[in-house]
């Protein structure tokens, strides 16, 4: 039966509902076995998505993937996933390997790039994509392509002054760019009290004249709607959009961090009993959009994925060392 | 074949290639309706239009790295730093990023981007008007600096670094813009980016130069001449990367070398060509390597007798050059 | 005899509405007097504070030039002046003379700078001066004094990460800082709307979590109230405040440029109608608090010290160039 509220009732297929829950286990699942192969010694960081996924996979579903451009930072394991990266290039990037599409094994794990996905490369210094987000928007204007850009980042980073020169820049030029803001609470160990005076960081979006949107982050079809919302503004030359995605973290911050010292279990514990990916599983069943049978389908598909992934980049080759002198310039 | 300044050269380089590559924009501050500060893009705006030529906001780490997206994404951007002592704001963008971005994403990735800023002293633009800031960037592998000296050279370098599948400074001087004219052809042509340009050739004492301190050069040669000494001049064109070869072969040719630049001396460019010269034609020198460069102070001082004891000027030179010829 | 009375809602005191007034018109004609030594050739530099007389005078008029500190930025003469910095410094400062107390003849000109009076040292990149400022007050809570820092700035320099970085940072620690824009409407030639998606830079307050207000900078009683509140706020612990004056520049953005390029000639002149000294000086005389005869006596005056500035500076030493090596670090 169709009715408010329901998944049946919205825009959008069995099929892409499916995905989503699919893409969310698959990247908690891919996540998970990184932290083992960081504890077994065989990866030396690992940074997590876990606790993020409904935000990554509703937003990412939202745009035409592999078209539009996504600038994602190092929290993105789910939304490249959606994107189109394969978890093999995922493991090959995480252990450095030579075939690492992302940077030849030359970055950090989780600093994504894909060219054929249109995923751009990015770096560590935070809020730098939200600039380059407005400067392929600014290219998608002046050459009228369609194509929307979209820039993902922590609420710690919107304290850089580059968020404010993107999104002032963007408003200005009304550039087809969404800004989303995965607001877990925390810039590593610096709660968001003591990162902006503000509860919200969709109140800024006032400041540059373009709207600000507050949305559950732990509910992948609420962040896909508002996001799609955003990319139809976009596309028609309304300008930028400001997303704020509620969510949090599960995991410290990466292997090196402890949360301990800046968290209680209480407080975390209380998030995971919002944990997108086990909320959004009991809603497919609970709504007869997935069966159990699908369901177990899918995490034995996940779990031989994981599995093919981990057993292909561990025997892929490391780099040769001569290729350090490699990609300097255009040669 | 016309005369033209400078200034000239590079509006009309930007002009030509305009029209001849649709991918091509300009941004920065002013640089539309108000032509640029220094009017480099007057008119601009009004053939090519708003979505071509736009005025930006003030924000430099904004420019250059919406300037990255908008390469990546298929144009050509040649943003302006309105002033060279400006771009630190944007040192994150261009250095971090701009520069790293192939090499980081194994070459999956690049930046054609070129980054146009008028530098250097002389003009009473004081410490934050004045500078150079050419050996910050040189220092960065995966970036190129060029900085011409004539409006030919402006010319042909300029649609070189717009060429170029990589990020290139391309630094103009202040002082250069209006005073110096040349000749420049109509047509579009390239100078490498990388190539240096003997200016003259002597047996006494090689100089060895770039941009505006070029034709300084070429005025104490002169004046030198008259005096009986001979001096072979060098125009790096290209800083980064640097024309090893040419630079080995004056050093060889006259024994004698001077480096001059207007950046400050400690960790300039002089730094760089004396060690190359060190390392591999030591023997061939008859006397110790010179520089002459702007002092080790923070910038150049306002105030005209500050402002003259900072800059490098044609006197400075000659002085140099005849101290050095007659070790 | 009424010491006090009440003034746009306020009381203030008849003395501090003279003063203010003084200093608009002492900054007004020092500025043009800039601009004839440039035409003569005997300065290659002006930048001017025409027409944003009555925001400057008016917010430092609320300030405390005994405990406080400023950080101006360049159009900021009336500021400077009614801060404490004589004319005599200022037209020294803008000859590049030796005795210039804001560089010794290192900056160019209008680039103040004056530890004695509290004037911080300001530098040509724009909005850097508004981190500076949360600093200086920063420093002012963590030692428990009872002071404010202010920052002033272009409307243009509110697009600078830098900005959006010191108005995060001030309020989260919750700093006595005043952030003062003079909003003139352009960045150099670049108007309003094309640097901002926004028609009141106030509204960025509301990001910060920060109280924000517009005010007419022609109004310099309007701004004073602003700056008053403001810096009773921040002394109560309120933190920052953001001031927005709508302005406009009587001249081009400096001797070098033309405005012309940009503006209309009929917009400047909309604009002239609103010349916060005219409007100020109407008003003083509506209140009584002025007449011709104190006019005339204060021209006079003015004039008297731009004079003696001019001269002053004229003849004073330049910088000797053995000093270009001073000052790289503390000691040589």
């Amino acid at each position: 039966m169709k009715g408010v509220g329901t998944l049946a009732s919205l825009n959008m297929t069995p099929e892409l509902l499916k995905e989503m829950y699919y893409t969310m286990a698959l990247s908690r699942a891919l996540d998970d076995r990184m932290w083992i192969l960081n504890r077994q010694g065989r990866a030396p960081v690992v940074y997590s998505a876990n606790g993020h996924e409904a935000v990554q996979v509703g937003a990412a579903m939202a745009l035409n993937r592999g078209e539009d451009w996504i600038v994602p930072y190092y929290r993105d394991l789910a939304m490249v996933l959606a994107y189109g990266m394969t978890p093999r290039e995922v493991m090959l990037h995480l252990l450095g390997r030579a075939d690492d599409p992302n940077s030849g094994g030359r970055q950090m794990p989780a600093h994504w790039g894909l060219k054929r996905r249109h995923i751009l490369t990015t770096g560590s210094v935070v809020a730098t994509q939200d600039v380059h987000a407005a400067g392929l928007a600014l290219a998608s204007k002046v050459l009228k392509d369609g194509r929307v850009s979209m820039a993902s980042f922590g609420e710690g980073s919107t304290s850089q002054g580059e968020f404010h020169e993107a999104l002032n820049f963007a408003a200005v030029h009304k550039l087809p760019v969404i800004f989303l803001n995965e607001n877990n609470g925390y810039a590593i160990s610096v709660p968001a009290r003591k990162q902006m005076a503000i509860m919200d960081v969709a109140a800024r979006a006032q400041g540059y004249g373009m709207p600000g949107v507050i949305v559950d982050g732990n509910d992948p079809v609420k962040v896909y709607e508002v996001t799609r919302e955003a990319a139809d503004r976009a596309r028609r030359g309304e300008g930028p959009t400001l997303i704020e995605a509620k969510t949090y973290r599960f995991v410290p911050h990466s292997s090196d961090d402890d949360d301990r010292a800046y968290r209680s279990r209480e407080e975390v514990a209380e998030w995971k009993k919002r944990d997108p990916v086990i909320t959004f599983e009991k809603r497919l069943l609970d709504e007869k959009v997935m069966t159990e049978e699908e369901l177990k389908a899918f995490q034995q598909r996940i779990k031989d994925e994981v599995n093919d992934a981990t057993e292909y980049a561990e025997k892929a080759p490391l780099p040769d060392p001569a290729t350090l002198w490699q990609h300097v310039y255009a040669d | 074949m016309a005369v033209m300044s400078y200034l000239e050269a590079i509006r009309e380089t930007l002009r030509q290639e305009m029209r001849h590559d649709e991918r091509i924009i300009i941004y920065g501050e002013d640089v539309g309706v108000r032509g640029g500060v220094f009017r480099v893009t007057e008119g601009l705006q009004k053939e090519f239009g708003e979505d071509r030529v736009i005025d930006s906001p003030l924000a430099e780490a904004a420019i250059v790295g919406t300037a990255i997206g908008a390469a990546v994404n298929g144009l050509r951007p040649v943003p302006e730093i309105q002033f060279a002592d400006f771009i630190f704001p944007a040192i994150n963008q261009i250095v971090q990023e701009a520069a790293r971005i192939r090499y980081r994403s194994n070459g999956a990735f690049g930046v054609p981007l070129v980054i146009r800023a008028p530098f250097g002293g002389g003009v009473h633009g004081a410490l934050y008007h004045s500078q150079s800031v050419e050996a910050f960037f040189a220092h960065v592998p995966g970036l190129k600096v060029v900085i011409p000296s004539t409006p030919y050279d402006a010319k042909g370098l300029l649609a070189a670094a717009i060429q170029d599948e990589d990020p290139v400074l391309y630094f103009e001087h202040k002082a250069a813009y209006r005073s110096i004219k040349g000749e420049v052809p109509d047509e579009r042509y390239l100078i490498p980016i990388g190539k240096a340009d003997l200016k003259r050739t002597g047996k006494d004492v090689s100089i060895i130069t770039y941009g505006l301190m070029v034709n300084y050069a070429l005025k104490a040669a002169e004046t030198l001449e008259k005096e009986g000494i001979s001096v072979e001049i060098l125009d790096l064109r290209s800083i980064r990367p640097l024309d090893v070869e040419m630079i080995l072969e004056t050093a060889k040719r006259t024994g004698k070398v001077l480096i001059v630049h207007e950046d400050n001396l400690t960790g300039g460019i002089g730094g760089e060509v004396s060690a190359l010269i060190a390392e591999h034609a030591l023997f061939h020198l008859d006397a110790p390597i010179m520089r002459l460069a702007g002092p080790d102070v923070p910038a150049m001082p306002y105030s005209p007798p500050l402002e003259h004891a900072f800059m490098v000027t044609s006197d400075k030179i000659t002085e140099a050059a005849r101290k050095l010829a007659k070790f | 005899m009424a010491q006090r009375e009440p003034v746009s809602g306020l009381p203030v005191d008849r003395e501090k509405l003279k003063t203010m007034y003084y200093y608009m018109v002492l900054s007004r004609r020092l500025d043009e007097r800039m601009w004839i030594l440039n035409r003569q050739g005997k300065a290659p530099f002006v930048i001017s504070c025409q027409g944003q007389e009555g925001a400057q005078a008016g917010v430092v008029m609320a300030l405390d030039s005994q405990v406080d500190w400023i950080a101006p930025y360049y159009r900021d003469l009336a500021v400077v002046l009614a801060f404490g910095m004589t004319p005599r410094e200022v037209m020294l400062g803008f000859l590049g003379k030796a005795d210039d107390p804001s560089s010794g003849g290192r900056q160019m000109p209008a680039h103040y700078g004056h530890r004695a009076r509290r004037i911080f040292t300001g530098s040509s990149p724009v909005a850097t001066q508004v981190t500076q400022a949360a600093g200086l007050a920063w420093a002012f809570k963590l030692r428990h004094e009872a002071a404010v820092a202010v920052a002033f700035l272009g409307e243009g320099s509110t697009n600078q990460g830098e900005f959006h970085e010191a108005l995060n940072f001030a309020a989260v620690q919750r700093v006595p800082l005043i952030v003062v824009v003079e909003n003139n409407g352009y960045a150099i030639s670049v108007p309003q709307n094309h640097q901002m998606a926004i028609h009141n830079v106030a509204d960025r307050a509301a990001g910060y979590g920060i109280v924000g207000v517009v005010v007419q900078g022609s109004d310099p009683l309007a701004v004073y109230e602003a700056a008053h509140a403001a810096r009773e706020r921040a002394l109560a612990g309120g933190g920052p405040t953001l001031i927005e004056a709508k302005t406009y520049r009587y001249t081009a953005h400096s001797s070098d440029d033309d405005d012309r390029s940009y503006r209309s000639r009929e917009e400047l002149l909309r604009e002239k109608a609103d010349d916060p000294v005219v409007v100020f000086r109407e008003s003083l005389m509506r209140l009584n608090v002025w007449d011709e005869r104190q006019e005339e006596r204060l021209q006079q005056e003015v004039r008297a010290v731009v004079d003696d500035a001019t001269e002053y500076a004229l003849n004073a030493a330049m910088p000797d160039p053995s000093t270009l090596m001073d000052h790289v670090y503390e000691k040589d």
